[in-house]
């Protein structure tokens, strides 16, 4: 039986009024890393960036860690959802909103990184070009202008593509709601009515946004890699890296999204709208991207190699079998042994099996930008500068916030707006009819009936 | 605002009623911007939706997207020369560099005039009094009519009853 379009608003504005301990749990513990985390900044700015384990020869190692590892995750949202969006993919209705939020809290959260590794965080507005006394402009020569230029731009893009369609569930909330949310749901939805002209002017504009989003998600991704490839650091000066690092970023992005697609649909009880053709679809994606993982890092790994350099032969050395063997090994194995399978084999890709493949992809693209970074930086040209790099407490626990911080933004966002859009969503509905039966499967309906194991279940009743 | 309307579940219905009320439009004495439909939803195939389809955004968001450019072309260049770098025999405006940034805000651009044009041809933001029923977002259409003539209200009941409406509203 098909959901109602009441139905289905009273189901995805559910969770806005309803709140169990669960949520409040979940806030309080996301809250707790996140000052935990202010408290380790604190620290640092009083102490100074000493307090890091950084040292000559490693000045960057887990805060560029996390810096790239968050801009990576933020791909999986506003790149994915404008695909989608182009390719008229009708499946992608429930997912779509998912992944644009986080890809907009992924964004800021790696932003901030590179600002708490300033020595002096609350100068970093001297990145803005703008007329001052001090003569100082930004030098676009380098790959850190560049970095600021389009990571300001895409979370521009991305806050943009994720606000837009948000317009008209705010104004459903609005005229179903009473008192501070009436408020504030007015404010937001910004007097949308619902003419078709706003309708057309809508949709019009987030196609257009569609497309430039995407040679912006790439851009950024490709710009943060060059912040490596651009210095003459061995491993690091390869013209391989802008592709590899935009795989590596949809990679984790979508292991990503999937995580949080099954955390919602645990905790929002979303499960009629999140059903596991949507995970199944993102599970051969998320398979496509790992094969291309390999491909890249195997090419990468071969070139070297092949060369014989002896400074990239210490890096690689260093990696393969010596003292970042075991990470390294971790990472082949949480972002190919562990998750094909699961991800190759239709019975096993399930959500189950989506949710393990995913969550030691997310661990093992971690650890790849990890070991990105430090090996080089430990084993530059001569030997007599290299040296080692532990991380201290300080930078763990920023890490950890940074994990905290992400979970918190999530939380309070399915607090304040339908994890689903509703619009698109019944939009989707009244359209279904009209597609092939076998696409008919993702129409909203009661989860009872529908085994996991069967990501293709069809309604043969129509 | 004071406005007769009627709420539709199927917009076959509701195209009925816009196509009636338009027909009869200049014997009531009403204009067709008086006409007013509101859904929860956009309705793509139907007249009262597909009479808005044309619109210059596209041309709008390139137009933005090149004043970007240009202004990422004016902000690297102006910057290389009013503060000038030893760069060791390179150039002073190196165009491989300048191109990521002037990419960039071209892109940043194009995004800009999207939204400024969505919000101005949307007429957003808008805090007034529009015609809005809570029934719409339970998936009905309503179609009607604001700022009514008082000799043509029973004659616009009767086409919007017509047209498949079970109960005609009237604003105050």
């Amino acid at each position: 039986m098909e959901k109602t379009s009441e139905q289905i608003r009273a189901d995805l504005l559910r969770p806005l009024f309803s709140t169990g301990p669960g949520y409040w749990t979940a806030v309080a513990i996301a809250a707790s890393m996140v000052l935990a985390g202010v408290f380790a900044f604190c620290y640092q700015v009083y102490n100074g960036i000493g307090v890091w384990g950084l040292n000559s020869p490693v000045f960057w190692a887990f805060d560029i860690t996390n810096f790239v590892f968050w801009i990576g995750i933020s791909h999986a949202g506003t790149l994915i959802s404008a695909i989608l969006r182009l390719c008229n993919a009708g499946w992608r209705r429930p997912v779509t909103r998912c992944a644009e939020a986080i890809t907009v809290f992924a964004l800021s959260i790696g932003a901030i990184v590179p600002i708490c590794h300033l020595g002096r965080p609350w100068l970093f507005y001297w990145m803005v070009p703008y007329p001052s006394e001090r003569h100082i402009w930004p030098n676009f020569r380098s790959p850190l202008a560049w970095d600021f230029i389009a990571i300001s731009t895409y979370l521009t893009g991305s806050t943009l593509f994720l606000f837009l369609p948000i317009i008209p569930d705010c104004a459903a909330a609005r005229d179903l709601t009473r008192g501070w949310r009436r408020k504030l749901y007015s404010l937001l939805s910004l007097g949308w009515q619902g003419t078709p002209r706003q309708w057309h002017r809508l949709e019009t504009a987030m196609h257009i946004m569609a497309i430039a989003i995407i040679p912006v998600a790439v851009s950024v991704h490709t710009i943060v890699s060059w912040d490596f490839a651009m210095t003459p650091v061995p491993m690091w000066h390869s013209t391989i890296f802008g592709p590899y690092f935009v795989v590596g970023a949809i990679f984790s992005g979508v292991a990503a999204l999937i995580l949080a697609m099954a955390l919602l649909r645990k905790f929002l009880r979303l499960d009629e709208y999140l059903q596991p053709i949507h995970f199944d679809h993102l599970g051969k994606l998320l398979l496509t991207m790992s094969l291309l993982w390999v491909y890249f890092t195997f090419a990468e790994r071969l070139t070297t190699w092949y060369g014989n350099d002896p400074s990239e032969m210490a890096v690689f050395w260093s990696s393969i079998r010596q003292q970042f063997a075991p990470l390294f090994w971790t990472m082949v194995v949480c972002n190919f042994i562990i998750p094909f399978p699961f991800l190759a084999i239709k019975k096993l890709r399930t959500i189950t099996g989506t949710v393990i493949a995913s969550t030691t992809i997310v661990a093992g693209m971690w650890i790849e930008r990890f070991l990105i970074i430090v090996p080089s930086l430990e084993h530059k040209y001569l030997p007599y500068s290299w040296g080692t790099y532990r991380p201290t407490w300080v930078e763990i626990t920023l890490m950890v916030a940074g994990f905290g911080m992400m979970a918190l933004l999530y939380l309070l966002f399915s607090k304040l707006v339908p994890m689903i859009s509703m619009w698109e969503l019944e939009a989707g509905v009244r359209k279904a009819p009209a597609v092939p039966r076998h696409v008919v499967s993702l129409k909203p309906r009661p989860a009872t009936g529908i085994a996991e194991s069967e990501p293709f279940a069809t309604d043969l009743s129509r | 605002m004071r406005a007769l309307y009627a709420l539709y579940s199927d917009p076959d219905a509701a195209q009925r009623a816009v196509n009636a009320l338009k027909t009869a439009a200049g014997s009531l004495g009403i204009a067709d911007r008086q006409i007013v439909v509101v859904t929860a939803e956009p309705f793509d195939g139907y007249d009262f939706s597909d009479e808005h389809a044309e619109s210059p955004m596209f041309l709008i968001a390139s137009f933005t997207g090149i004043l970007g450019g240009l202004v990422g072309y004016w902000l690297t260049r102006f910057t290389q020369v009013s503060y000038p770098l030893p760069t060791g025999g390179m150039p002073i405006v190196p165009p491989w560099t300048n191109a990521i940034i002037v990419y960039e805000l071209t892109m940043l651009g194009a995004i800009a005039g999207t939204v400024i044009t969505l919000l101005v041809m949307a007429g957003l933001p808008q805090f007034g009094e529009s015609l809005s029923d809570p029934e719409v977002w339970h998936g009905k259409i309503l179609v009607g009519v604001t700022e009514p003539p008082e000799k043509a209200r029973p004659e616009l009941e009767k086409h919007l009853r017509q047209a498949g409406a079970s109960e005609v509203k009237a604003t105050a």
